[in-house]
């Protein structure tokens, strides 16, 4: 079990790879849509690479990324329908994000260094594990920038109205991108280079 | 005591003359010290502040319609003025102390103009909690991240008005939030009220540069930044090529943003309205951030000027065309140099045939 635990802090995608930082500022100004992304991408990230390690044997090494970004958009529209029925106004929030799970560059990046060369279990759980490590920050960024931003959590207002009118005003540079940067900044900061 | 190292020794070196001197010879041959630099910077700031607390003072007795006597405005505004500097040095200092202490290093003098210029550019009624978190983000992001005073890339004083812009805009946009204690007064700026057809809400020239018009603690009175700018200029502590550079490009800027009518205020105007001139003088040409080659100076001036007039006249959401401008161009400021070196370094190497 611990071989698989290192994209949670030491080998983390966003932390240390700095990949997918892009949908990462863009689907946290609330915790919400957060969790849903980070729940999407795991499912997709954990998916395709189960599938692509039951091929690895017989994919033409030469078609390999076209045929690594077909499994992947298949989980992906799955994923866009199943928000769109059953969670439609978190599937408009996180809009076009959700079909750019597609360009994340951590599916095609676990795709391409493990799912290739490893037994589809281990596969598999490389896919859970890294995407629980992509919404392990993107849930904590997102818990601050809606705690300070908006004064609420999970849509539930937490800053309490005698705040406000004692003078309390929600940060607005929080809501706005430039801030979440800043926040993986600070995560990345505290973090540090140790390797646990 | 070895604890607190660092903020002993700032206290040292502020308050008295340090014992330790170099004996035998040294290179320095100037008496001129980062203490000094900033001790200059700070007189010439004060011509703009003293009228800056009277302007306060004469904003707030004319909103409410009390009587506008020299000593009672100096005297509000002075109040005004006090809590928000003590918040300023006390929130900035204390980071700057810790940082130092966890690096184990001596705290630089640079906070001491950062924080004289912060409270001259924020709206004076703004929220004293809001000046302590704009100024510690500031000198934290715009500073310490990247190793304290001189390796900055960004004017603090700036970020720390520029995050109270974006983050609490309600605080520091409109006409209101410019006369102190006066809730009667709403409405747009000067500048909002003439692109959008009321050009007799337009302060006259004499006005603007006089400076009896709303707006932050230092900036309004023209007359006193000029005398400033006299001063940095003198001293050489600024450079005249960035200043002189800004004027020239916000100029020209304006005079086809007026030929063109996309903005009816006349050119001079322009450079007399917000922040222009006391960016120009006091925030362009920190030594930190501008660009440092001769040549590059000018390009960085010109793009300052520029881009300040720009923002100011096609975006109208974004009032604040030169606190943006600056912050662009320091961020700018390095590729610029870069590329002057590098034409220097080929232009050395033609006429070396090499």
């Amino acid at each position: 079990m611990k071989k698989y635990l290192g994209p949670l802090s030491k080998d983390n995608p966003i932390l240390v790879q700095t990949l997918g930082v892009c949908s990462a500022l863009a689907v946290t100004a609330q915790l919400k849509p957060a969790v849903v992304m980070a729940l999407s991408v795991t499912v997709v990230c954990a998916c395709s690479n189960f599938i692509i390690s039951l091929m690895r044997n017989t994919i033409p090494p030469r078609i390999r990324i076209i045929v690594q970004l077909l499994v992947v958009s298949f989980f992906v529209i799955l994923v866009d329908l199943l928000l769109q029925s059953y969670l439609y106004d978190v599937s408009k929030m996180l809009s076009v994000f959700v079909g750019l799970i597609i360009t994340n560059c951590i599916i095609m990046g676990r795709l391409e260094a493990f799912a290739l060369s490893h037994k589809p279990f281990p596969s598999f759980m490389d896919g859970v594990m890294n995407g629980l490590g992509y919404g392990l920050v993107l849930v904590v960024v997102a818990f601050f920038r809606e705690l300070l931003g908006s004064g609420t959590l999970w849509n539930h207002q937490v800053v309490p109205d005698s705040w406000y009118a004692a003078g309390y005003l929600n940060n607005g540079l929080m809501i706005l991108p430039p801030m979440a940067l800043i926040l993986i900044g600070v995560i990345i900061w505290a973090k540090g280079p140790r390797a646990v | 005591m070895r604890k607190f190292n660092a903020l002993l020794d700032a206290m040292d070196t502020f308050l008295r003359t340090p014992a330790t001197v170099t004996d035998g010879r040294c290179h320095v041959r100037d008496a001129v010290d980062m203490k000094r630099i900033m001790i200059t910077v700070m007189i010439a700031l004060c011509p703009a502040l003293l009228f800056g607390w009277w302007n306060v003072g004469y904003q707030h007795f004319l909103a409410i319609g009390g009587e506008t006597a020299l000593w009672p405005c100096l005297w509000y505004g002075f109040l005004k003025w006090l809590p928000l500097v003590i918040v300023t040095y006390v929130s900035g200092l204390g980071v700057e102390v810790l940082f130092a202490q966890i690096r184990k290093e001596e705290v630089a003098e640079g906070f001491f103009v950062t924080g004289f210029l912060i409270p001259m550019i924020m709206p004076p009624d703004v929220p004293l909690w809001i000046v302590a978190v704009a100024t510690i983000f500031a000198v934290i992001f715009g500073k310490e991240v990247f190793g304290g005073t001189g390796y900055n890339f960004l004017n603090p004083a700036l970020l720390a008005r520029a995050f109270v812009f974006f983050a609490y805009p309600s605080v520091i946009s409109g006409d209101k939030v410019w006369i102190s204690g006066a809730d009667a007064v709403t409405g747009a700026t000067p500048l909002a009220l003439v692109m959008n057809g009321h050009p007799e809400a337009m302060p006259s020239t004499w006005e603007l540069f006089f400076g009896t018009i709303p707006g932050c603690i230092g900036e309004t009175c023209k007359i006193a930044i000029l005398i400033g700018a006299a001063i940095l200029i003198f001293t050489q502590v600024a450079d005249w090529r960035i200043m002189l550079s800004v004027f020239v490009g916000g100029y020209a800027t304006a005079v086809v943003c007026q030929l063109t009518g996309l903005c009816p205020v006349a050119a001079h105007d322009q450079l007399l309205m917000g922040g222009f001139m006391f960016g120009a003088v006091f925030m362009a040409t920190d030594p930190v951030t501008a660009a440092h080659t001769r040549n590059g100076k000018y390009f960085y001036g010109l793009l300052i000027g520029i881009l300040a007039i720009l923002i100011r006249t096609l975006n109208k959401g974004y009032p604040e065309g030169m606190m943006l401008a600056i912050l662009l161009m320091n961020i700018f400021a390095p590729l610029i140099d870069w590329c002057i070196v590098q034409n220097h370094i080929k232009r050395r190497r033609k006429t070396l045939d090499l």
